[in-house]
């Protein structure tokens, strides 16, 4: 064609016309929730393996590699043992108050790493993400997937620790089971969240610890929930109670010890639970789905 | 009129790409007090700028064209590049294509702690191929590339690569798979002859199975052999768009200048 120079700068028609005559669609166009959800699907693959290679990557370069997967949470709870449990002796007023605290440590340190995992995900991808096509939900999804793994090691070392402290295993650990898929669910609405979230304001990573430092001592992690009950009234009391993460960190301590006091009947914790689990998941899920199609420019 | 029975593959419309660059802090502005009064005198933050590559570009490519994307360094060829594979998303105007154009650069992040062999598995899911394809393919994908030639590097973690064989490995990986619109970025000037003639074959048999080829690169000769039609971007805007000769022509003496 030796008109093309000519043809191509002055087109008869609109080129939005033209595109949309032979079927073209914009490459920035959102797909929908429900279609986006089964993208994600097609490409579960890549998100176990990339999870996979995060997990070896981090730990590659040291010398004891995966076998950190368990120390991690042991010379933790061994901080805390040593604190809590040998130096101030906390355990006069409660039953068994090293293993109390050690799921309150365990559960909220799983929801702590994956916020802050989670406003990595995107920032930190660039490169993959500028690189190759695939929905960009894989890298949150693939960090929470790191985090589960390391959690499930991590109750592997709890209740080595429970049973040492004096708990009878019983039918009821299992519900340690349901309580892990909750809030499961829950962390994976918060690092979807969290990941859009970094994405637009880098800030937000600077404000994080402080968030979390104010979450976790708003949990009873560090101390008995009955010092809320016993001395917050009114609405103070409402809002710690409806706290997503005490109601986790409770469910746990139900299931794995006797004789606990808790901030709730089972029931109406469990009921609190199955809420927050599916209103973080659905809402983060649609919150950064809406953004897809800006992760790039970051 | 001809352009009927042409098929458009991709279609520019007045396309504008910004680039957000966040902490390019000046050597003045370290201390929270400058920080402090940017904010206080809401001066435009030097500490997010932006960059506009590319400056309402408009075109129309159509299928079993080849076309080349010339222009200095830093005149938004990349950057449009990108664009069109919907991996940098447009500030105004669009940007149409058939299907999912895929981007074969050499600049892929891969994982540098990782050994070669899981860097190729981990790209070809991520350009959507199911495990079974990955694991078919792997081999010849590593062979492709070559990085074994010297012994079993492929099994060493990509950091400890030379550079020519990080380039040779990430061509490999992302040439493993039939594209509808094929974006090309230098990759024709990776690694020595030898992978050169090898991958300029590659890309022929890849030219065919496409309907359309963009190819960016500074070399006239592997422009001038593979492309009909050239696109002169210049400073984010297209400069001159028709037969290669021609363009070629013009930007020659332009840059002799």
């Amino acid at each position: 064609m030796p008109d093309t120079a000519v043809a191509d700068t002055a087109p008869a028609v609109p080129l939005k016309e033209l595109a949309r005559r032979h079927g073209l669609s914009s490459s920035g166009r959102l797909v929908g929730p429900f279609e986006y959800l089964k993208q994600l699907w097609g490409y579960r693959h890549f998100i176990t393996a990339h999870a996979k290679a995060k997990t070896v990557s981090a730990l590659g370069t040291t010398h004891l590699g995966t076998l950190w997967q368990v120390l991690t949470p042991a010379l933790n709870a061994f901080v805390y043992y040593i604190i809590f449990g040998v130096i101030i002796g906390t355990g006069a007023n409660s039953t068994n108050f090293v293993a109390y605290l050690c799921i309150g440590v365990f559960v909220f340190g799983f929801t702590q790493t994956v916020v802050g995992q989670g406003a990595n995900a995107i920032t930190g991808n660039l490169g993959l993400i500028r690189a190759l096509h695939f929905p960009r939900g894989s890298l949150p999804l693939s960090t929470v997937l790191v985090e589960i793994r390391n959690f499930v090691t991590a109750l592997g070392v709890l209740v080595i620790i429970v049973l040492f402290t004096g708990e009878r295993p019983n039918v009821e650990w299992l519900l340690v089971i349901p309580a892990l898929l909750l809030q499961s669910l829950f962390n994976i609405g918060l690092a979807l969240f969290f990941a859009r979230l970094g994405s637009r304001m880098r800030d937000v990573k600077q404000l994080i610890p402080f968030m979390m430092r104010f979450w976790m001592y708003g949990s009873a992690v560090l101390y008995p929930v009955t010092r809320f009950t016993e001395h917050l009234h009114g609405w103070k009391l409402h809002l710690i109670e409806a706290n997503p993460m005490l109601v986790f960190i409770e469910l746990y301590r139900h299931s794995l010890m006797e004789n606990v006091t808790l901030a709730g009947s089972p029931r109406l914790l469990w009921t609190e639970a199955v809420i927050w689990a599916l209103f973080a998941s659905v809402g983060g899920f649609l919150y950064f789905w809406r953004g897809e199609k800006g992760y790039g420019r970051g | 009129m001809a352009d009927s029975e042409k098929i458009p593959t991709v279609v520019a419309d007045d396309a504008h790409i910004v680039y957000k660059i966040v902490g390019a802090i000046g050597a003045n502005q370290t201390s929270p007090l400058s920080a402090l009064k940017r904010i206080v005198t809401k001066t435009n933050s030097t500490n997010v700028r932006e960059v506009h590559a590319v400056k309402g570009v408009s075109f129309v490519a159509y299928r079993g064209e080849a076309i080349g994307l010339i222009g200095s360094n830093g005149s938004g060829k990349s950057t449009l590049l990108r664009a069109v594979a919907g991996l940098l998303p447009v500030a105004k105007g669009a940007i149409y294509a058939a299907g999912q154009p895929s981007l074969l650069g050499v600049n892929a992040a891969m994982m540098n702690d990782l050994s070669g062999e899981r860097n190729v598995e981990l790209g070809c899911l991520a350009m959507g191929m199911t495990p079974a394809e990955v694991k078919e393919r792997k081999q010849s994908i590593i062979d492709f590339s070559g990085i074994n030639e010297r012994g079993d590097f492929a099994s060493l973690p990509m950091r400890t690569y030379s550079s020519g064989m990080g380039a040779r490995l990430r061509f490999a990986i992302a040439a493993a798979k039939k594209h509808d619109v094929l974006l090309i970025d230098e990759a024709l000037a990776t690694g020595d002859a030898k992978f050169r003639r090898r991958s300029e074959a590659r890309v022929r048999e890849l030219r065919k199975e496409a309907g359309t080829v963009f190819l960016v690169s500074h070399s006239e000769q592997s422009i001038r052999d593979t492309c009909e039609r050239v696109l002169w971007l210049e400073s984010g805007e297209i400069r001159a768009d028709g037969p290669t000769e021609e363009v070629l022509k013009e930007y020659e003496s332009y840059m002799k200048k």
